[in-house]
């Protein structure tokens, strides 16, 4: 199935959990945060989170800024 | 040196640096020791894929206090959420309020600031709003229930130094909060400036970061920002037209 990553069409196995996602892009979780279909998801239920066809999702950290 | 409040939170330094534009984020830890200051701005972005690794709060020392900016936000619902997203890091409730919709001069919507401003002061948020130095705007967002105001010396980045400067200290005789100039700080001379007007406090980001040795420089700002506050503290003498002799002027020797 397909999902929106970061504004790029994603395939990810069905059934993904957030958590697992990020684990496959070696991404460390509470380095991030996670919005889905604009919701913000909190870090505790990254596991619980599973992700469909079709959901949008933007994973975004602090970066050098001013 | 005198602290400053800012929400009630007590900070030594009047200087707030930036993390943007380095060269190696490595050398953060060091520029806040020689800047010797408590609050250092961020930003919020999508994650690099190809660079997973990558976390800048590695860089920042426990105890500071973290100013997520709402930079990317072209009006005040994009600031929002920008500002939900970033307490969601679990890294503190300040924000510092950042429209722009100009994209040559990146000059702050202050219509859009004071909308954003309101909406967060009243969701438990401390909020910094960047704005174009406005007296009528400034006090819409005191209303509004900002933390400080942070009015521009000049345009983001562009190291003029304050260019503003009329319109600051009349924000600074008029406005009771906390005013942190921000933006266009280019040289140490420009924050002294800024600080001997009254200015409570300072942010800059580019004139360290673009600096030849940013260690050093921040270094200097330290010292240009005490001097500076120090020198506003005593108080400057009179300006006049013409020469006030500073010997006296009897007991010469031909007389």
């Amino acid at each position: 199935m397909t999902i929106q990553l970061n504004g790029k069409i994603e395939s990810i196995a069905e059934g993904t959990s957030v958590s697992a996602l990020l684990a496959l892009k070696s991404i460390v979780p509470a380095h991030v945060v996670v919005e889905k279909n604009s919701v913000i998801v909190a870090r505790d239920a990254y596991p619980i989170t599973i992700l469909n066809t079709g959901d949008t999702l933007e994973l975004l950290r602090f970066v050098g800024g001013g | 040196m005198d602290s400053l409040a800012i929400a009630g939170r007590t900070v030594r330094s009047r200087l707030i640096t930036g993390s943007g534009k380095y060269q190696d984020e490595a050398l953060i830890p060091a520029i806040l020791a020689a800047a010797e200051c408590d609050i250092i701005t961020v930003a919020l972005r999508r994650v690099d894929f190809d660079r997973p690794a990558d976390n800048i709060l590695r860089h920042i020392p426990e105890g500071k206090i973290l100013l997520p900016n709402t930079s990317g936000a072209r009006n005040a619902d994009e600031a929002v959420r920008i500002a939900h997203l970033s307490r969601a890091m679990g890294c503190g409730d300040w924000i510092k309020v950042e429209v722009i919709n100009d994209q040559k001069y990146l000059l702050p919507d202050n219509a859009e600031t004071i909308r954003a401003t309101e909406i967060l002061a009243r969701e438990g948020f401390i909020v910094l709003p960047y704005m174009s130095p406005d007296l009528a705007a400034a006090r819409s967002l005191v209303r509004a229930g900002a933390a400080a105001i942070m009015p521009l010396g000049s345009p983001i980045g562009s190291n003029q130094g304050l260019k503003t400067l009329s319109l600051l200290e009349i924000m600074i005789a008029e406005i009771d909060l906390p005013i942190i100039i921000d933006a266009g700080i280019g040289a140490p001379s420009h924050a002294a400036q800024a600080m001997e007007i009254g200015a409570d406090a300072v942010l800059l980001n580019t004139a360290i970061a673009t600096s030849d040795n940013p260690v050093l420089m921040a270094e200097a700002f330290k010292h240009a920002v005490r001097a500076g506050r120090l020198a506003y503290l005593a108080g400057c003498g009179p300006v006049s037209s013409g020469a006030q002799p500073s010997s006296p002027l009897t007991g010469f020797l031909h007389s």
